[in-house]
């Protein structure tokens, strides 16, 4: 009694609010997203009560999260790690078919995606690693291993064909970043989509290989002085770029699949095919824009309402809000969404061990790239790939996942203090 | 080591967030073109389309009604995988002709008059019979719909000149539409009374808006029904032609070039308009209008001329009777003037020498009314002689212009052309600027010359003169819809400036010509006594157009003639029978001379 006493005191309250707010928002709107006037929102047939029936049951794991004594995560994290692992290993072998992945396991009609759950186990991991005693982030054997806890999960989600889920966790890179990596990594990144985007745009290749030369050109004359080393760094930079136009077109021909070819050719021209594979920006965008300032108004969005935009209550659950509250509700998500991460980041800074901060960066990172490339691809910013937008999009899986990956957070958070204490 | 990399972090998030935010203002509240793609995906527009007003006649005989016809719409976007064997057997196509229909339709969408996500007709004019065979199979093509509308239906292939048809509004039509009514595929009457009596035929188009899902299920009315208009039927007409005087006429008339005009002269109601050759009124109507239309439209007989309304042909010897009135009303003769027929200067024709007024209009005597007119044009108000045909014929021309000649009568028909009454103004550019006295323009006398009528005017001078002195515009329409009126311009008299006390003059002469004078074989009936007119008109090197103007009964008619046959000698021959036959044949509802009835239509009318 006298510990739950003292966790309520110290749990974060401005976070639980945000959470409260975000979780019964989007339960409005997934009963929005698929309103039928005959049904309550309880109805446990439709999806605004079965989702009812997802935040009950998150309670009572952010509960249990609450409960369960902090050392327990730390502890446990490579368990837990390997056995999520193993479970998505167990999937493209004895899961179920769900709308054309076959990303569940589960018995009778009750299933999990054991990918969504990866992204705080794989969080746990990667925290409890930089944490170890004797990590440092400028050992190559570190980085190697750091790479591969992040890879493994990548691979085995890929072998479900869920691109977007395994696109989720380059977004460590950005935790690795703030642990002490090179950004140069990061810059190579950046440069690597650009002129992937770029291949794609412009015709003549040559025309990027002149560019990427004039570059790598200018550095190599403004840095002449400095040490061989930088010179060589620029040089493989370059030669990477180089390498990337030339595997960009077997990529983008051999290894992409036909309906991730369009929908990346639909992102660089929208109009290119309403009514095939741009539908589902096209219509996205029509639903979104149409909301104009101050939105439709609640249950009054007709693009939601008759179903031209696919999937509105679970991955394109922003149309609903985009359409019937407009830019006034999408400046509201937006601002929650902002408030939330630095929040997280706020609260990952005040941590007293390694281990704690690292898992909060990991919980933001997270969070930022499902709101970041789910917010993009509705309005056609980025390829159309399955993410749910955290807390809204309709789904049991992925709300149990987000509250755990943010409750443990906050857990560890209720006593950074007695981590103190007792080192 | 770490160093503001925190801050980099937080300032990638705020980025983000603001790129959202700038890129969501732009399609949210800078760009409404999404709140009409919204709409364009959302709202089905279902086009009710009015019933045309029908046409009865007098009697209250069907002429034109409707037939239902359908038209098969497709909505690409609706359109899933189906079965196009089974499409083209239902449909009564060959696979090529449907692959060629597609094709045509991706044309359309190419040149942006058809979308993919509104209705576009795929087939066009379906019949009753098609709907019975097809109605059972469309729930296996989605995307296609069946849309009712009608087509126009004749219940007598005759008047199909004075009625007119029906087709799609053309491009250029539509572009010069003001009203703003039409839209592409809408019908519209393009000529006759369709063409003109449009605005009360077309009745008001209605639209029903309904929300539709994205596989185009219909989920209930748009806003409630708050901006559904109703569709109104058109208004009915009821024409003042009688049914079987026309349907006669056209008889009499086939195979002949020319017109007939039977007016009620107290009320100025068409009877009859005859207008030959003409055209079967179905060929306009349905599937085949496009090859139709063509092939009447090249055929060398013109039958889509109105002759009627649009044939301007010079008066003849018709004309002498207004000449008469205008020469009495002026004063410069009497009816007991004499004139000798001295035809060194003019031809004639006949055993006769010296008549009065009346004898020279019975015997169309050429020379007295060379005489009228010199009279008429000199008469001495000015010392030169130029000078005073100028003011005779200035005044002449006021007289002429009151009895409609020389401008459009206006009648409830398009296309109507108003003949000439040449006035001084005309001569003088005829003439380039050169005096003009009496013996340049003498030959006006006789109406030939410069005078142009049509024969709707010939038929109204008809009517004036059985009226004494006025004429009401000669129509085609009596009621329009619930108001039982025609057009107010119809029920007003035009008095012309003739005493009627010259009008029984006329009168007078014109029975003379039928009891006893150049139309009295053909002319004349049994117990009615017709007042007639013969006239020839000079078509050299060609055989003359054969005129006769008539009325009857001579106290209180009931009807008033002009006919019209081209190249067919003799007012008294082609044109006095026919005239004669349509009296009889209206008066007493059917004819009994079989032998002019069958020298009419033998046609052969030269010696």
């Amino acid at each position: 009694m006298r510990q739950e006493a003292i966790i309520s005191n110290k749990v974060d309250w401005v976070t639980v609010l945000l959470f409260g707010a975000m979780v019964l928002w989007g339960w409005i709107n997934i009963y929005s997203a698929t309103y039928d006037v005959n049904q309550s929102i309880f109805d446990l047939s439709i999806n605004s009560g079965r989702q009812m029936m997802f935040i009950i049951t998150s309670s009572v794991l952010i509960l249990a999260i609450l409960i369960i004594d902090m050392r327990f995560y730390e502890a446990f994290a490579y368990i837990i790690f390997g056995v999520v692992l193993f479970l998505l290993l167990l999937v493209p072998f004895i899961g179920k078919e769900v709308g054309g992945n076959r990303a569940w396991l589960g018995v009778g009609s009750f299933g999990v995606q054991p990918s969504e759950f990866a992204k705080f186990a794989t969080a746990l991991a990667v925290a409890k690693f930089i944490g170890s005693v004797g990590f440092k982030m400028d050992n190559l054997r570190n980085q190697i291993i750091l790479f591969a806890i992040i890879a493994t999960p990548i691979l085995l989600i890929l072998l479900q064909k869920d691109y977007g889920t395994a696109m989720v966790f380059l977004v460590f890179v950005l935790v690795f970043y703030r642990e002490g990596m090179s950004p140069f990594l990061l810059l190579v990144g950046l440069g690597v989509s650009i002129i992937f985007i770029l291949t794609l745009l412009v015709e003549n290749n040559w025309i990027l290989y002149g560019i990427i030369a004039l570059i790598w050109g200018g550095l190599i004359f403004f840095n002449r002085r400095k040490k061989l080393k930088r010179l060589a760094v620029i040089t493989a930079g370059a030669i990477m770029l180089a390498g990337t136009i030339v595997f960009v077109d077997i990529i983008f021909n051999n290894l992409l699949e036909p309906h991730h070819q369009k929908r990346i050719m639909v992102l660089l021209n929208p109009e290119l095919d309403q009514l095939g594979a741009g539908y589902h920006v096209y219509q996205s965008k029509v639903a979104i824009g149409s909301g104009g300032f101050i939105g439709k108004g609640f249950l009054e969005g007709t693009q939601t309402k008759l179903k031209f935009v696919p999937e509105q209550y679970t991955d394109f659950i922003f149309c609903t809000i985009g359409e019937e509250q407009g830019w006034i509700g999408s400046i509201l998500i937006i601002a929650l969404f902002m408030t939330l991460l630095l929040r997280v980041v706020f609260i990952a800074e005040r941590q007293k061990n390694r281990f704690a901060r690292v898992y909060g960066y990991s919980v933001a990172c997270i969070f930022f790239f499902h709101f970041a490339t789910n917010i993009a691809m509705t309005i056609g910013l980025f390829p159309v790939i399955g993410i749910p937008l955290p807390f809204f999009s309709y789904g049991g899986s992925s709300l149990w996942s987000f509250t755990i990956l943010l409750f443990i957070l906050l857990k560890l958070d209720a006593h950074r203090m007695q981590v103190l204490q007792r080192i | 080591m770490n160093e503001g990399r925190k801050e980099v972090i937080q300032v990638v998030f705020l980025l983000i967030g603001i790129i959202f935010l700038f890129k969501l203002f732009f399609i949210q509240v800078v760009d409404g073109r999404y709140k009409n793609l919204a709409d364009v995906n959302a709202i089905r527009k279902e086009v009710q389309y009015p019933v045309r007003g029908i046409i009865k006649d007098r009697n209250g005989k069907l002429i034109v009604y409707n037939n239902p016809e359908y038209d098969l719409m497709i909505v690409l976007h609706e359109v899933h995988a189906f079965d196009s064997t089974k499409f083209a057997t239902v449909f009564n196509l060959t696979p090529v002709a449907l692959r060629g229909l597609f094709k045509d339709f991706y044309k359309e969408i190419r040149n942006s008059k058809a979308n993919k996500v509104q209705p576009y007709p795929f087939i066009r004019q379906l019949s009753n019979t098609d709907l019975a065979r097809i109605q059972d199979y469309m729930d296996e093509f989605p995307g296609f719909f069946i849309q009712a509308r009608s087509t126009r239906a004749y219940a007598s292939k005759a008047a199909a000149n004075v009625l007119g048809y029906v087709s799609e509004i053309s491009k250029n039509q539509l572009d010069a539409d003001k009203t703003n009514l039409y839209r592409q595929g809408d019908y519209i009457g393009q000529s006759g009374v369709e063409k003109f009596y449009e605005e009360y035929l077309r009745g008001q188009r209605g639209v029903k808006y309904f929300w539709r899902n994205k596989d185009g299920v219909i989920k209930g009315s748009f806003d409630g029904g708050a901006s559904d208009t109703l569709s109104f039927p058109g208004q009915d007409l009821t024409s003042t032609l009688d049914l079987d005087l026309q349907e006669y006429g056209e008889y009499l008339l086939a195979g002949k070039a020319g017109s007939i005009i039977a007016i009620e002269p107290e009320t100025g109601e068409i009877l009859a308009m005859v207008s030959g050759p003409s055209y079967d009124p179905t060929l306009l109507t349905g599937k085949n209008y496009s090859t139709n239309f063509v092939s009447i439209n090249r055929d060398s007989l013109k039958p889509l001329f109105t002759r009627p309304l649009m044939a301007q042909y010079r008066p003849g010897s018709i004309f002498k009777v207004a000449q008469a009135m205008v020469a009495l009303q002026e004063g410069v003769i009497t009816p007991e003037t004499r004139f000798r027929c001295d035809r060194s200067i003019i031809n004639c024709h006949g055993p006769h020498s010296n008549e009065d007024l009346r004898g020279a209009i019975t015997n169309s005597c050429n020379p007295y009314f060379w005489n009228v007119l010199k009279k008429m044009l000199n008469q001495g108000k000015s010392d030169s002689p130029f000078e005073d045909t100028r003011i005779g014929l200035a005044e002449w021309d006021k007289h002429m212009l009151s009895f409609g000649f020389g401008k459009k009568l206006g009648i409830d028909l398009p296309n109507e052309k108003g003949g000439l009454v040449p006035s001084p103004a005309y001569y003088d550019r005829a003439y380039g600027g050169r005096p003009w006295k009496f013996s340049n323009i003498y030959s006006i006398a006789i109406g030939e010359g410069e005078n142009l009528v049509v024969p709707l005017q010939m038929a109204n001078f008809a009517a004036t003169i059985a009226n004494r002195g006025f004429y009401i515009t000669p129509h085609i329409v009596k009621e329009i819809g619930a108001s039982g009126k025609p057009l107010s311009s119809y029920i007003e008299k035009h008095f012309t400036t003739i005493d009627s006390a010259n009008f029984r003059v006329a009168v007078d002469a014109m029975e003379r010509v039928v009891t006893s004078g150049t139309g009295q074989y053909r002319a004349s009936l049994k117990d009615i006594i017709v007042c007639g007119k013969t006239g020839s008109v000079q078509n050299e090197p060609n055989p003359d157009h054969s005129v006769f103007i008539a009325f009857a009964p001579k106290v209180n008619p009931k009807i008033a003639v002009s006919v019209y046959v081209e190249f067919s000698g003799q007012g008294a021959r082609a044109a006095a029978s026919i005239a004669s036959l349509m009296i009889e044949k209206y008066l007493y509802g059917k004819t009994k001379r079989p032998q002019i009835e069958e020298y009419v239509l033998r046609g052969k009318f030269l010696n």
